[in-house]
């Protein structure tokens, strides 16, 4: 579904700033898997998913989304394809916009946007089923401004509205990293109910070990913009945290678990 | 007095229209958009030469309309596709429209409707205004002139807010507001963000050219100058508007600004009644739209202290 083939990236080549942040990353996520990165800060994974996602422009490499070469696609043409997600709740949603305008935008992704309502009367009876099973009784205030809700809510219609559209990429770019343990819980929940129920191709960078080990087919960690290890299936069901501190360790990030 | 009065109230309308022009480019699509200081006069200066060839002056609005939203066309490639920075992009156009501007009313830095029918003299001859204007009630206006521009303007700007609150509520509207609010998440969604500000950008300055329009004809001139302190003009009736009339909702914003505008007229004809010079208008304004900027913040600031001493009073303190 999505293959990513020798991506490389350095920020501000040839001045002391230089930083590699991608070098020669190669990996190829299967329709429906779930890959879950982590790495210390710096390390390139969210360079990697701003290359998916077409925020970057990768210096070297390939993408290809669904066997399209999407390497050169506009970020906003790109955004049919994929589904996101950002660290900062106030990043995934129009504050001064309704929840429903929110939602019927993320609703129009890769359709043309004409002169018709900006919010249809199926588009609410749809929503309006869709929030209800988050239980966080969004679904009784379609017309308030996203503004006024919590960031644990804005993150929970952020995750809704990437994948409103069944995209065929679905990136997490810490999105539980900003909310308080409890809500990030709620959160984290929400989003395996959904990846789960779309059958979502899914890369989540994450910082806390215990997310990913909990979650995810595979696991994936990045150093220095490289991937350096690697783990799926049993291997990955077996990992620990005191496991995964050790590969850290061993590969030179410094742990702050 | 009440010539005062209808005078004022005609010129706000007219400049409601600019107003709910800068309303979208600096509330929704988050641009301070300098242009419209020359935009202004564009619409103008189009609907001048056009009247002084004999064209008709509705079609003159229609043309003003249209060279604005070219205008604002202009600054939107500057400011998308050359990356130059919103105010810089908009000061560079507008300074650039004040040589055009002087080539459209034929190298002339200003130009006179006297003798030519405008829009407003055409409507109050019509056989059903005359009437109305002749009615006991307006008995004591003797300038008919400016009650025929009042129903006539005032048709215009509900007209405008019509168009205005339609359109942001379209599908298109809404990637336009979300350009305005979260260019991120705009982008995240799909939406061409560079073709969203081009568009806010062409409506709002095609309705400034019609406010230009609209107001070389009722003033019976054009002048190159006439666009210098629109834009803070435009400014202290938008928060004028949103401070005393709320902005809880889009329609709500628009009728806020709109009424923002003549209420801002009404104040300048006062203090020039009361003795104010000309020339001590534009001091005026900025402190206007100074006080006008930070109330806001002051009345929170109120509303936080007595919230306080309440509950300190509550606690028995």
């Amino acid at each position: 579904m999505l293959v990513c083939k020798n991506l490389s990236k350095t920020f501000y080549p040839g001045t002391a700033n230089e930083r590699r942040a991608l070098c020669n990353v190669n990996l190829s996520l299967r329709r429906g898997e779930f890959v879950v990165i982590i790495g210390g800060n710096g390390s390139g994974k969210s360079t990697l998913l701003n290359v998916v996602s077409g925020a970057i422009l990768s210096d070297a490499g390939r993408i290809y989304i669904d066997k399209q070469d999407v390497t050169f696609l506009a970020e906003h043409k790109r955004a049919r394809l994929i589904g996101r997600v950002f660290q900062d709740p106030m990043l995934g949603t129009a504050a001064s916009m309704t929840i429903e305008e929110n939602l019927a935008l993320a609703n129009r992704r890769g359709k043309t946007r004409g002169l018709g309502s900006g919010v249809t009367r199926t588009e609410r009876v749809q929503f309006r089923e869709m929030l209800r099973p988050l239980e966080l009784g969004l679904e009784d205030r379609l017309t308030a401004r996203v503004g006024l809700l919590s960031g644990g809510q804005r993150q929970a219609l952020t995750l809704l509205m990437a994948s409103l559209r069944d995209p065929k990429v679905l990136l997490l770019d810490e999105h539980t990293a900003a909310l308080d343990p409890k809500t990030a819980a709620k959160v984290q929940e929400i989003s395996l109910q959904l990846v789960r129920e779309h059958k979502l191709t899914t890369m989540m960078v994450t910082h806390n070990m215990g997310d990913a080990l909990r979650f995810g087919d595979r696991l994936i960690m990045m150093q220095e913009g490289r991937i350096v290890f690697e783990a799926q299936g049993p291997e990955k069901q077996a990992l620990t945290v005191p496991d995964l501190v050790e590969k850290f360790v061993a590969v030179g990030s410094e742990v702050i678990a | 007095m009440t010539d005062i009065i209808t005078g004022a109230v005609a010129l706000g309308l007219v400049w409601a229209i600019v107003t709910i022009g800068v309303w979208i480019t600096y509330r929704i699509l988050d641009f301070p958009d300098l242009t419209i200081e020359g935009t202004i006069v564009a619409g103008a200066a189009t609907s001048a030469i056009l009247m002084t060839h004999g064209v008709s002056p509705l079609l003159c609005l229609l043309a003003s309309f249209g060279v604005g939203a070219l205008c604002g066309l202009i600054t939107g490639i500057l400011h998308t596709q050359l990356k130059i920075p919103a105010l810089l992009a908009g000061i560079l156009t507008g300074i650039g429209l004040y040589s055009i501007n002087i080539r459209i009313m034929g190298n002339t830095s200003n130009l006179s409707l006297l003798g030519t029918r405008t829009l407003i003299d055409r409507f109050a001859n019509l056989r059903g205004i005359k009437a109305i204007l002749g009615l006991g009630i307006f008995e004591n206006v003797v300038n008919k002139q400016n009650l025929a521009a009042i129903i006539l303007v005032g048709v215009v700007v509900v007209m405008v807010i019509a168009l205005c609150t339609w359109f942001l509520r379209t599908s298109y509207g809404c990637s336009v507001r979300a350009t305005g609010s979260n260019p991120d998440m705009a982008r995240a969604q799909g939406i061409n963000i560079d073709a969203a500000k081009i568009v806010g950008l062409m409506l709002s300055n095609a309705l400034v050219g019609l406010g230009g329009s609209l107001l070389t004809q009722y003033q019976s001139y054009s002048d190159v100058q006439m666009g210098i302190g629109s834009i803070v003009i435009g400014l202290a009736s938008l928060i004028i508007g949103e401070v005393l009339f709320g902005k809880s909702s889009t329609l709500r914003s628009l009728i806020a600004v709109a009424f923002g505008a003549i209420l801002y007229r009404a104040i300048i004809a006062l203090v020039i009644q009361a003795g104010m010079r000309a020339t001590d208008l534009r001091l005026f304004t900025a402190i206007t739209v100074a006080i006008a900027l930070f109330s806001p913040t002051a009345i929170q600031q109120v509303k936080l202290l007595r919230g306080r001493v309440k509950r300190r009073g509550d606690a028995g303190l």
